[in-house]
């Protein structure tokens, strides 16, 4: 009940006129740098991070906070308009929602989006709002071991459930492992697989890497397929936002799993990214249409986001109440809290009150603001699609350049870029998946880390995989997902073999 | 999207430069944006203090120009000293520094030395504490050390930030004090996260940052045991109910003799004249006249020494000796350096 009296006083805070001109600032702010692939989240903060050391750290921190809502919400936009995923953790979005923009669907699909990123983050908010201390204390329990476990189970079930040849899944993901290694080896402080290259000292960056399979190649594809693009017949009402909300209902079973495994995956603090992707591979499944996932299913749209932006809200949880950051936007969120004086930690919810809970209250607000001013601008996202596809494609080459240059500042990124663009395409020729590929260049080496720091810890003994219950069923459920090709295949071998009527195993 | 307003400003800021040139001739200004490099990722503690001066820098007006922040920490932070290393006789760029200044070509032979930049300053000494979590059995260092010579080899986990930089030079330090006995040393990526595992009883200890551990302190998680200084810190008001960070003991008090601190410094391009050098001193001077500077440091418990000139340099050639001493005794050489 405190809890709610809290809430309350933090909705005043809050809902003052000031405040809300910030959140919608925030926003729209927001929005524009999750559009731009290569700006992101975290760079945002950071650059603007300077403007908000004249406000008072609640007003900051709302302003910042809906900045990050912004990207999250903002993200969604160009990877289903043009394969082009604006953050890491729109990848998953990109697999649906660009077949669906290609239909003619579009409006559909940002729609769908928009919702179930909302849906995601209130739920995570709920959660934030009712349980921050319990919660705090379970993500204490995660070691290397429980981390490697997750991240384990992730890649299971990518490799479990893939589209086409489960083998060539795995060949696409060891490929990832191999460019996610180049760089420094955190583990022993050496170099690996730079060969005395400058350049790749700081290894491949995702983003870089994303825009370039995505993007890049997506534009070679369509190009080669003669310049035209289905998406131009649009349409353009508002009703249709209506439309998409009813049916959407349908898929209430996928919006529960994917709010769990995203609240989780946020809390753990394995991130946004790999939330959407299990949540992606799992929606796929477990839905009765799993295998049209791929060829534009709206639940394909709903399941990544919902769980990406309850994992984005819920990562905010252990930065306030352990001080470490479950995002690279909340850890430029951190160093904001210090500035301002606030430190982070245990005490940030005794010793800070006021500014806590008005946080959290501005993160109910900011989400409902975010989710009026993008739904009412869904018109206007599809209607981008009208323009002539000669005009655009020059220009998302521009944004896309402009992208892979900003993230580190550096020129040779641009050429990785393209690089990056060609390997998409002959991959996409000779049918290789890249979602595995993306998948384990972004968590290759945080779970090769967690591998060999629970290593180090047990002395070389795998059984530190099993040792406590915890970390002992996430890894039996990933070993299921990951063999689960070949037990049903097993299964119905089987039943084929006794039975000797092959019809009668697929009813 | 940043890069046409620089432009813009550039042009102007040297239009200007053209008609004020001939009467201040001695005295240098950044004629753009001033590059500050962070050679760390976003979050750890360069990169909450270059963001930090940032924000005092705007806040008060320090600059005429203002200051871009970015992080180049590919290899160990080899990506942002090479970046400044390269960047002869453009003295628009700065680099905060970790001990990855000297341990990083040590440890990976990556060319570069700090004597291929300009020494601008020396900010302050970040200071180390080991840390056990407040329910373990040891009130002090010695009767953790003890412990850990009683117990198996390498049962002992410590954990600390990156691999064969400034935690793991400590920790093969202090194991002079548990012979033959040997810690497991276990890296992570930051120094937030160390902090969070020792916390969550994932290692036994850690010699973290007094501000990457400060909070779990105050929150009755933490407990430190010695801090790896000469002398005391100075910071006398109470941090937990009862505690200062002056009441912490020397590791040398508590009988474990191991010394070691972490230059938070400046440096910028190779080539820049004295009174470029001059020019950043003096911001950095203003800078640490903040009251907002002030409580940072107090916050993180910082060894204020502010150092410039011919005193830094000689600080950093001893410092230098020490890392290279160090490294070579726990075997971090990579073998080009050798």
């Amino acid at each position: 009940m405190e809890d709610v009296v809290s809430l309350l006083h933090g909705f005043s805070i809050a809902l003052t006129p000031y405040n809300i001109v910030l959140m919608v600032i925030g926003i729209v702010l927001g929005v524009i740098i999750g559009v731009l692939p290569g700006l992101g989240g975290a760079n945002g903060v950071a650059i603007l991070l300077p403007l908000t050391f004249s406000m008072s750290p609640t007003s900051a921190i709302i302003m910042l906070s809906c900045i990050y809502w912004g990207a999250l919400f903002g993200g969604a936009i160009t990877s289903i308009l043009f394969n082009i995923p604006g953050e890491p953790w729109s990848v998953a979005t990109t697999f649906d929602g660009h077949p669906m923009a290609q239909q003619g669907r579009a409006d559909q699909a940002l729609t769908a989006a928009f919702t179930s990123s909302f849906v995601g983050a209130l739920v995570a908010v709920i959660m934030i709002t009712f349980l921050a201390p319990l919660i705090a204390k379970f993500a204490l329990r995660f070691g290397p071991a429980e981390f490697f476990a997750v991240f384990f189970l992730t890649f299971a079930s990518f490799i479990g459930t893939s589209r086409g040849s489960p083998f060539k899944a795995v060949a696409s993901m060891c490929l990832g492992f191999a460019l996610g290694a180049v760089g420094l080896d955190q583990m022993t402080g050496s170099l690996r697989l730079t060969f005395g290259s400058q350049e790749l000292l700081a290894g491949f960056d995702f983003l870089i890497a994303v825009i370039g399979l995505f993007g890049i190649a997506e534009m070679m594809s369509s190009v080669e397929s003669g310049l035209q693009f289905r998406g131009k017949h649009a349409t353009i009402r508002l009703s249709v936002v209506l439309h998409t909300w009813k049916s959407l209902l349908r898929y209430w079973a996928t919006s529960i799993r994917s709010c769990i495994i995203g609240c989780w995956m946020g809390v753990t603090p394995g991130g946004a990214t790999p939330a959407s992707f299990m949540s992606y591979a799992l929606a796929k499944r477990f839905s009765k249409n799993g295998n049209n996932f791929g060829k534009g299913e709206i639940e394909g749209v709903v399941a990544p986001e919902t769980a990406a932006h309850a994992a984005g809200t819920s990562a905010l949880l252990p930065m306030l109440t352990l001080g470490i950051p479950g995002s690279p936007t909340a850890a430029v969120l951190l160093g904001g809290l210090m500035i301002w004086g606030l430190q982070p930690g245990p005490m940030l919810f005794i010793e800070q009150k006021e500014f806590v809970w008005g946080l959290i209250a501005s993160m109910y607000l900011g989400n409902v603001v975010g989710l009026i001013i993008v739904l009412t601008c869904v018109p206007l996202f599809a209607a981008i699609l009208r323009v002539p596809f000669s005009i655009i494609v020059p220009v998302i080459l521009v944004i896309c350049a402009v992208g892979a240059y900003t993230v580190n500042n550096n020129m040779f990124d641009i050429w990785l870029m393209l690089g990056f663009g060609i390997m998409g395409y002959v991959l996409q020729k000779l049918d290789y998946p890249l979602a595995p590929l993306v998948l384990a260049i972004v968590l290759g080496d945080k779970a090769e880390e967690g591998f060999r720091q629970a290593l180090l810890g047990s002395q070389g003994s795998l059984t530190v995989f099993w040792s406590n219950w915890l970390v002992g069923s996430i890894m039996t459920l990933g070993l299921l997902l990951l063999f689960s090709p070949l037990i049903t295949w097993a299964i119905s071998k089987i039943r084929t073999g006794l039975g000797g009527h092959p019809a009668a195993a697929i009813d | 999207m940043r890069k046409r307003p620089l432009g813009v400003m550039t042009a102007i800021a040297l239009a200007a430069g053209a008609t004020a040139g001939p009467v201040a001739a001695a005295a240098w200004e950044p004629a753009k944006p001033i590059t500050f490099i962070i050679p760390a990722g976003t979050g750890g503690g360069a990169d909450l203090m270059a963001r930090f001066i940032q924000g005092i820098v705007t806040k008060h007006n320090l600059t005429k120009q203002p200051i871009v922040v970015v992080n180049k920490g590919g290899g160990a932070g080899a990506e942002g000293f090479l970046d400044v290393k390269g960047s002869k006789g453009d003295p628009h760029k700065i680099i905060i520094t970790l001990s990855n200044l000297f341990t990083t070509p040590l440890a990976t032979g990556v060319p570069f030395n700090w004597k291929d930049m300009t020494p601008v300053a020396m900010l302050s000494l970040d200071q180390f504490i080991l840390w056990v979590n407040a329910q373990a059995p040891y009130k002090t260092a010695a009767e953790y050390v003890a412990a850990v010579k009683a117990g198996d080899d390498k049962k002992f986990k410590m954990g600390g930030t990156g691999s064969k930089q400034e935690d793991q030079i400590i920790t093969v330090a202090l194991e002079a004090n548990t012979t033959p006995k040997k810690f497991t040393y276990v890296p992570y990526k930051g120094g937030g996260e160390v902090a969070t595992q020792l916390v969550g009883n994932h290692v036994d200890s850690t010699v973290n940052n007094p501000i990457e551990a400060v909070s779990q302190w105050k929150g009755g998680n933490l407990r430190p045991l010695c801090i790896f200084d000469s002398k005391r810190s100075t910071y006398t008001e109470k941090v937990t109910a009862d505690m200062a960070w002056s009441d912490i003991p020397t590791c040398k008090e508590a009988g474990v003799d191991t010394e070691y601190q972490m230059l938070r410094g400046i440096f910028t391009s190779p080539g820049a004249t004295p009174e470029q050098v001059a020019y950043y001193v003096d911001l950095f001077k203003k800078v640490a006249e903040t009251e907002d500077w002030k409580k940072f440091m107090s916050d993180g418990a910082f060894n204020q020494t502010f150092m410039s000139g011919p005193e830094f340099t000689t600080w950093l050639e001893a410092a230098e000796k020490r890392h290279l001493a160090l490294m070579k005794e726990a075997g971090f050489l990579a073998a080009a350096a050798n």
